[in-house]
């Protein structure tokens, strides 16, 4: 759970390609033998792991959830609804992500998404995000939002309007 | 054409299926959500939205699930149970929920009990309607 809630502490996409607000983003991840977990993963065969996809789409599809409420939420994943993989993803290739909103409320949201390769698609993933303070009654977390750091803001510039959102951390 | 009660339970047990990953025949009226059917608390949001999809409705979650704000309440909760003042109120706002069960002892820890698949079908029903 830790982990998940310092979801926005490393970037694990490039850059974006398109940023509809509220509705559809697009990322881009390079993969590069120089990411270390690749040599075990597996040695002699290194193919990126599943589980970072889902990451690679838990940052899209998350930043795209915080956007539509100006990153007031903090917003972090709290199910994965559907992961489904068709094909590796090795050094050197270039993955795209496509995320598309389905839902939202003022408690969660939920999306779907595809990691593609050029045309191949590589893998489907609908996830869902909580907005904590709505969810986790009693529960008191820091004011500031811990989630979305200024790390990640340069990914969005030039695709949103006004993109000095308050941020902290 | 309004859904009869049947097809709005087929419909209601394709979304439980698909949100809590069950298998068709452990979606029975009685079983309850969260003790029989393992929901979790983000399971009811994602429920949620899907019933609304799935049946073209608003589903505000207040209205569904009111039973939280009532609990930091302390004119309706008391010793770890609803009060009649609270027992009284939580009818009101679950209508389609059936408490013959509860009213015997309303323990807050049994409040979860409450969601069984029959209660969210009566409230498609009623929404429907």
């Amino acid at each position: 759970m830790v982990a998940l809630l310092f979801l926005m502490r490393w970037i694990w996409i490039d850059k974006f390609l398109e940023f509809k607000s509220g509705q559809s983003a697009v990322a881009l991840k390079n993969v590069t033998l120089a990411e270390e977990h690749l040599h075990d993963h597996f040695p002699g065969f290194p193919v990126m792991p599943e589980c970072l996809m889902i990451e690679a789409m838990a940052q899209t599809a998350g930043i795209l959830v915080g956007e539509s409420r100006k990153f007031e939420e903090k917003v972090i994943l709290a199910k994965i609804k559907k992961a489904v993989f068709h094909h590796y993803v090795r050094p050197g290739d270039t993955i795209t992500i496509h995320a598309e909103m389905e839902s939202i409320a003022p408690e969660a949201a939920s999306t779907n998404g595809q990691i593609r390769r050029g045309d191949d698609l590589i893998a489907e993933i609908s996830l869902m995000f909580s907005h904590i303070d709505k969810n986790l009654a009693g529960k008191e977390f820091p004011e500031e939002n811990f989630v979305f750091t200024d790390m990640f803001n340069s990914l969005l510039t030039g695709f949103i309007a006004d993109n000095k959102t308050e941020q902290t951390g | 054409m309004a859904m009869s009660r049947d097809e709005i339970f087929d419909q209601v047990r394709e979304v439980l299926v698909d949100a809590l990953g069950l298998d068709d025949d452990e979606v029975t009226e009685e079983a309850t959500l969260m003790g029989d059917l393992g929901a979790e608390s983000i399971d009811f949001l994602d429920i949620v939205f899907r019933l609304e999809k799935a049946f073209g409705i608003k589903v505000p979650r207040e209205e569904l699930l009111p039973a939280e704000s009532l609990l930091t309440n302390p004119d309706y909760v008391s010793n770890g149970k609803l009060t009649d003042k609270g027992l009284a109120e939580l009818k009101a706002k679950m209508p389609h929920t059936d408490f013959s069960d509860f009213e015997a002892d309303p323990d807050v820890n049994k409040l979860m009990d409450l969601f069984t698949v029959q209660s969210i079908v009566n409230f498609v029903e009623a929404k429907l309607a």
